[in-house]
């Protein structure tokens, strides 16, 4: 009788609260693996009777990884609400702090979070398999990572006044504008920047080479794929309209965010407090679709920086005419991504409207309801508001970023303890569903808003639902 | 002397005051010098070692029977607890829950809500843990220092460590004290 039910929690290295189940049929075999997201917070409910404009002080407290997305995203659903459109300098400055936060959250994530699986490896002691044991292992390396997500903080504070929930976009502009001198601190970290992500890019590549079987059996799949583009379809993260294209490639939809129930539902399901979205018109799950860096890169034709353009077509070449469906290689995406936004933050200094003074638009027209849309560090982020006359909310709905992978997510960690979990279990098999989930960089108090964090525990139940092994490390 | 052992965990907040500590920047460095990290959200060990640590940091309030959990396992675990951030030291933003009923603010993410299909149901499988109202960590288990901000700030987090690592008790006052 060797049934048995796993439990791993908590899922390490990712941000909030999971557990993972999984079940083994009599033969020793897996047959089904779940994740389980284990939090709830209630911001849709507890945010009614706030006003408009104090959003973008209150949401950012969903997630202090990315509390960035939830403030641009607040405040974008403020100006549509209140029909104040920013001057154009104001949003400059908005995509600015916007690309300094997917520098630090692609950085932290690549080197910090996910590094210590590629670069100490899946089996690696857990007791050093972490940010300390990089620093142990290669010191140069790891003050580059510091430094990398230093110039993305930095670029927050700069604007914001501090790196973590700042102060900064409100409903028509901003409150604050750039000096000169200011730009031109931001500017001088660039090159060392870009320098650490083509470290990064070097060292993925290197790590795909030798382990080529693997990314071409760790949770390989096919789903839609969601995210914002440019009116040409290249690669956007601060504006643009959405692009859903399905596994085959082929463009489903592109239609303008604000329209959004028009065509995504979700689904909930009784084993987890994250919700599933979905394509309308598939069904759930036949219409379930990935966003994020794979996702993004996928719908993206093209990038409009030459360094990062010049990579996405490299990653267009793996599987050519085709979205790319390798889990791990979300890890490449988010790199390219990570090039894009260092390349970015030059092109916006560079701007000449950047320092304009005219950042504030005060003419307000209640409209009674607004919708923001940004496309955070892990995918789509949307915030749909209701207000009175007052510009006092009377309904929210947040449809968080991980929330959209949740379905992919649950699918990968099912298909990965299918493929690397034997008798007798050993611990790096664990770490591999967890890296699994870790490759999509979830964020769970984000996706848990509403549902909160996301700690993770492994069980092992025969069929009868019956626990029979629960492992821990520690 | 052996370095004195660390843990932390995140409960009920946004990792926002994990990632503040992160904003200590090249000085993490000198945190794993003097310090031994054990479990913690960033690392991979799960669970705060069996033979005790020294010092054991919760980031977050409790609003749920899992988090209750955490918060009495690192207090039987740790020598000196510490109630990182505002969400720990008196329950923060999302404490505003309390404003409401359980059940109210449920049914408006799992079933009311514009994006939700016509199947909505509040999750319930016995995997899963129970909310409850969000409290502040004091309220569920004694604590011994307090440090708060949303989040504190780097250099306090900092502060505090290197004092923790050296075997003294942080002195919180002045620009160290603040609450936003």
């Amino acid at each position: 009788m060797v049934a048995q039910k796993i439990t791993i929690e908590p899922v390490t290295r990712i941000e909030g609260h999971a557990k993972v189940t999984i079940r083994m049929t009599d033969a020793g075999a897996v047959e089904h693996a779940y994740l389980h997201v284990n939090e709830f917070r209630g911001f849709e409910k507890f945010c009614e009777g706030r006003m408009v404009f104090e959003m973008p002080s209150i949401t950012p407290r969903i997630c202090g990884i990315c509390p960035v997305s939830h403030h641009l995203a607040a405040a974008k659903a403020g100006d549509e609400l209140l029909g104040c459109p920013p001057p154009r300098p104001a949003s400059l400055l908005r995509e600015l702090m916007h690309m300094g936060q997917i520098v630090q959250s692609h950085g932290m994530h690549f080197f910090e979070l996910a590094g210590p699986d590629l670069l100490l490896g899946f089996d690696a002691d857990p007791a050093i398999r972490n940010v300390v044991g990089i620093i142990q292992a290669n010191p140069g390396l790891a003050l580059k990572a510091v430094n990398l997500r230093k110039f993305g903080q930095e670029i927050i504070h700069t604007l914001g006044g501090r790196r973590i929930h700042p102060n900064f976009a409100v409903p028509g502009g901003v409150n604050k504008s750039l000096k000169a001198a200011e730009r031109d601190g931001i500017l001088a970290g660039v090159d060392e920047a870009i320098a650490t992500i083509q470290a990064g890019l070097q060292i993925m590549k290197v790590w795909a080479e030798a382990n080529r079987e693997d990314i071409n059996k760790f949770a390989v799949f096919p789903t839609g794929y969601f995210g914002l583009v440019t009116p040409d379809n290249g690669l956007e993260l601060y504006g643009g309209d959405i692009r859903l294209i399905g596994a085959d490639g082929v463009q489903l939809e592109k239609f303008d965010g604000r329209k959004y129930l028009d065509y995504i539902s979700e689904h909930v399901e009784s084993w987890s407090y994250l919700k599933f979205p979905y394509y309308k018109k598939m069904g759930y799950p036949g219409g379930v679709y990935r966003v994020g860096p794979l996702g993004r890169l996928n719908i993206a034709e093209q990038i409009r920086t030459p360094l990062a353009n010049a990579e996405h077509k490299i990653f267009k070449s793996i599987n050519p005419g085709r979205p790319v469906e390798n889990t791990l290689y979300y890890h490449y995406a988010r790199l390219i991504e990570a090039l894009f936004a260092a390349e970015h933050v030059r092109e916006l200094c560079y701007d000449p409207d950047l320092l304009s003074t005219d950042i504030l638009n005060t003419r307000i027209d209640n409209k009674g309801e607004g919708v923001g849309i940004i496309e955070a560090p892990r995918g789509t982020l949307i915030h749909h508001y209701w207000a009175d006359e007052h510009n006092q909310l009377t309904k929210v709905n947040l449809i968080v970023s991980t929330g959209h992978n949740n379905w992919a997510m649950s699918e990968a960690v099912d298909s990965v303890a299918k493929t690397y979990i034997k008798q007798p279990v050993t611990e790096g098999m664990l770490n591999r569903v967890e890296a699994a989930i870790r490759a999509y960089d979830p964020c769970l108090s984000c996706s848990t808003h509403a549902v909160g964090q996301m700690p993770m525990i492994l069980e092992m139940v025969d069929q009868q639902g019956d626990l029979i092994q629960t492992i821990t490390r520690d | 002397m052996a370095k004195p052992k660390i843990a932390s965990d995140w409960l009920c907040g946004c990792a926002g005051c994990h990632m503040s500590l992160l904003d200590i920047d090249e000085r993490i460095v000198t945190v794993a010098e003097l310090a031994d990290l054990r479990s913690t959200p960033i690392t991979d060990l799960k669970v705060p070692d069996v033979t005790g640590v020294d010092v054991g940091i919760l980031e977050g309030g409790i609003n749920n029977t899992a988090n209750e959990e955490v918060a009495l396992r690192m207090r039987k675990s740790c020598k000196i607890l510490v109630a990182l951030g505002d969400c720990a030291v008196f329950g923060g933003v999302p404490a505003m829950r309390n404003f409401f009923t359980l059940e109210e603010t449920l049914r408006r993410a799992y079933i009311e809500c514009e994006s939700n299909d016509s199947e909505g149901k509040i999750p319930d499988d016995p995997e899963l843990m129970k909310p409850t109202q969000v409290r502040s960590l004091q309220q569920v288990v004694p604590v011994d220092i307090f440090v708060p901000g949303c989040p504190p700030d780097a250099d306090t987090i900092f502060y505090v460590l290197a004092e923790l690592a050296q075997g003294r008790i942080p002195n919180l006052k002045g620009d160290k004290l603040h609450w936003d």
